[in-house]
């Protein structure tokens, strides 16, 4: 399974990966980090990661991490 | 467990002072892949600009020097000049390389200095609150041109690139953008062929990059690349503008 890790205290929030993945399966976090941003945060429950990278690559912060487990 | 993206290992674990959605982030991190691809860290010094860029040596395992606003290119000169083994790169803004620092960049362009340039444009003043930048397109609200850029009083936007590319001492131009992963994908491919030049002593090369930059276009960063999307590449189209 993939799986995108994304590091909360890295996230400003922009949402340019939630706008980008194609699966729709990044969304806003309801919890705020150290810096009182809403991180976004990764919720497979919608369906299967496809490993495409958009979310990495949009990243400014460079916080997203792919992974096949 | 296989690892399928991770951020490129010279980039620092720093979390940068830029604004949420800015494309610096992104151009670093590509950057520092092309570094990393080539092989070339330990012979690598980046020229950092005065600018929002100006703390990229905190983001960046390469050496880094930093420069008098607009100087980079003059740094360069001397640095590849006295040990042209290594690998010269500046890493500049539209305010460093477009306005304040016009004449270093013509002149180290027309002299055919064999260095990289990564050039950044976003159109706006970004570290000192957004001012119209000579690159400000048509129509554009900055901080002091509320009513957007006129051309009557402001003159018309400076296109740097194609400007370049008719000096004979350049040998490549190309102009990109990081709005969307595909843009991204693009840029890197024009990072790496401009460092790849400078390898192989064929001369100047530099990379425009179309930047968005949120704050000071009063936007959210995911309506920042959409104007990319439909405004902006309409009007400086992207695209190699040099290839010799």
């Amino acid at each position: 399974m993939i799986k995108v890790k994304i590091d909360s205290e890295k996230c400003k929030g922009c949402n340019l990966c939630l706008m980008y993945c194609p699966k729709g399966l990044i969304k806003e976090s309801k919890i705020l980090n150290k810096r009182g941003i809403c991180p976004v945060e990764f919720d497979s429950s919608k369906g299967a990661c496809i490993g495409c990278r958009f979310c990495a690559l949009m990243c400014p912060e460079s916080a997203i991490e792919i992974i096949d487990e | 467990m296989k690892e399928i993206y991770k951020k490129s290992n010279i980039l620092t674990d720093a979390i940068t002072h830029y604004c949420p959605g800015c494309g610096h982030g992104i151009i670093h991190n590509l950057v520092c892949e092309v570094v990393e691809e080539l092989g070339i860290m330990e012979k690598t010094i980046a020229i950092a600009p005065v600018g929002c860029a100006v703390l990229a040596y905190d983001y960046w395992k390469f050496d880094t020097t930093e420069a008098a606003h607009g100087r980079p290119l003059a740094v360069a000169t001397g640095i590849k000049r006295a040990r042209p083994e290594l690998i010269v790169f500046t890493y500049q803004g539209d305010g460093d390389l477009a306005a304040i620092g016009t004449a270093e960049t013509v002149h180290a362009a027309n002299r055919g200095e064999n260095v990289t340039v990564i050039f950044v444009n976003n159109g706006v003043y970004g570290m000192t609150g957004g001012q119209m930048a000579p690159t400000t397109l048509l129509s554009q609200k900055t901080a002091t041109c509320i009513n957007g850029r006129n051309a009557k009083r402001d003159g018309y936007p400076l296109k740097v690139s194609e400007m370049l590319a008719v000096l004979d001492g350049v040998c490549y131009i190309e102009r990109t953008s990081v709005h969307n992963p595909g843009a991204v994908i693009k840029t890197k491919k024009a990072i790496k062929k401009a460092f790849q030049n400078q390898i192989e002593k064929k001369g100047f090369s530099m990379v425009e990059v179309i930047s968005q930059c949120p704050t000071y276009w009063g936007l959210s960063p995911v309506e920042a690349v959409e104007k990319i999307e439909k405004d902006i590449i309409k009007k400086v189209p992207l695209g190699v503008i040099k290839d010799v």
